[in-house]
């Protein structure tokens, strides 16, 4: 049964590994998907910000990330 | 080709360990493990793309959107981090000598050797269960895609252990990072769509817009390296495509 836990972990592992990375992401596409609709905007423009979010999450946990572990 | 390349990376890094315990313990336990473990990775793939067509479009599009974008993003950060140097790269050799060392301090058991089996199906569940993932969740993102995707799949791992056995040494030549930059690209640019569309958001050009996602993520991505080097300006950096990919 160890290599069946192995396997859930593993499972869980491909989803997160910097938990507050997952958690931000998840956080953004909850109030993107939530929010925006009553918000009232151009329903065009609901996709661009949900993107411009995630990039912007990329680029802050990677640069701390980066900072944290400097060379 | 997001279900093929990204089938890739995990075929080789499976081989490498099913290679180490095929040449110490003997092939026969390792190659029956392994065939064993896609056997039920197969059945998973075939009973998970029945059940996910009695599931609506729009409520499988958000999960699996959701799920991409963890996945996806999570290998590009990886990359990220992994082509500014700030994390070491994958290497494919260091592994298989790490493994084949291991394998050669347990004792041995006959014929049929337990241990070569166990570790062979171990690795190619774990690693399989990634494919899984990836082929399940481009698949279901369109009627008639889950083919295409298991097929890109298929051809991975035929690929990688023809390769492999005509080898007989780890796949060391295969530019894992910049595999798994793109792969990561390709699957956030995928997940954000499908989040849009699960969500009801309208997408300029409708599935033409996955090219500009794909187009975004990349450029954020390079920026990203460069700023990860430590320049603030990617210019005078000097990062080029060519450069921020192939480390």
């Amino acid at each position: 049964m160890n290599w069946l836990r192995t396997i859930f972990r593993e499972i869980f592992g491909l989803f997160v590994d910097d938990g507050s990375f997952a958690l931000l992401i998840l956080v953004w596409l909850g109030l993107t998907a939530l929010l925006l609709p009553y918000l009232g905007w151009v329903p065009t423009w609901r996709g661009h910000i949900l993107f411009v979010g995630l990039a912007a999450i990329l680029m802050g946990s990677a640069i701390r990330y980066a900072r944290r572990n400097g060379s | 080709m997001a279900s093929f390349l990204a089938s890739l990376v995990e075929c080789v890094e499976a081989l490498t360990v099913v290679l180490a315990v095929g040449s110490v313990r003997g092939w026969r336990s390792a190659i029956v493990g392994s065939a064993a473990a896609v056997a039920i990775l197969l059945l998973l793939i075939a009973g998970l793309g029945r059940a996910l067509t009695r599931v609506p479009l729009q409520t499988l599009q958000l999960v699996i959107g959701v799920l991409l974008l963890l996945f996806g993003l999570r290998w590009l950060r990886k990359a990220i981090l992994r082509s500014a140097g700030r994390i070491p790269i994958h290497d494919e050799e260091a592994a298989f000598a790490k493994n084949s060392a291991s394998m050669r301090r347990l004792p041995g058991s006959g014929r049929w050797d337990r241990v070569a089996f166990a570790t062979a199906f171990q690795i190619v569940m774990l690693e399989g269960t990634e494919v899984v993932f990836i082929v399940v969740a481009v698949g279901a993102g369109g009627v008639g895609l889950l083919l295409p995707a298991s097929l890109g799949a298929i051809a991975a791992l035929v690929g990688v252990i023809a390769f492999g056995f005509a080898l007989h040494r780890p796949l060391a030549n295969v530019p894992e990072n910049k595999l798994k930059f793109v792969v990561g690209v390709l699957l956030s640019a995928f997940g954000t769509f499908w989040v849009g569309e699960g969500a009801d958001f309208v997408w300029p050009g409708g599935d033409w817009w996955i090219f500009g996602l794909v187009l975004g993520y990349f450029v954020i991505a390079i920026l990203t390296v460069a700023l990860c080097r430590g320049k603030t300006n990617p210019m005078e950096s000097g990062v080029n495509i060519q450069t921020a990919v192939s480390e």
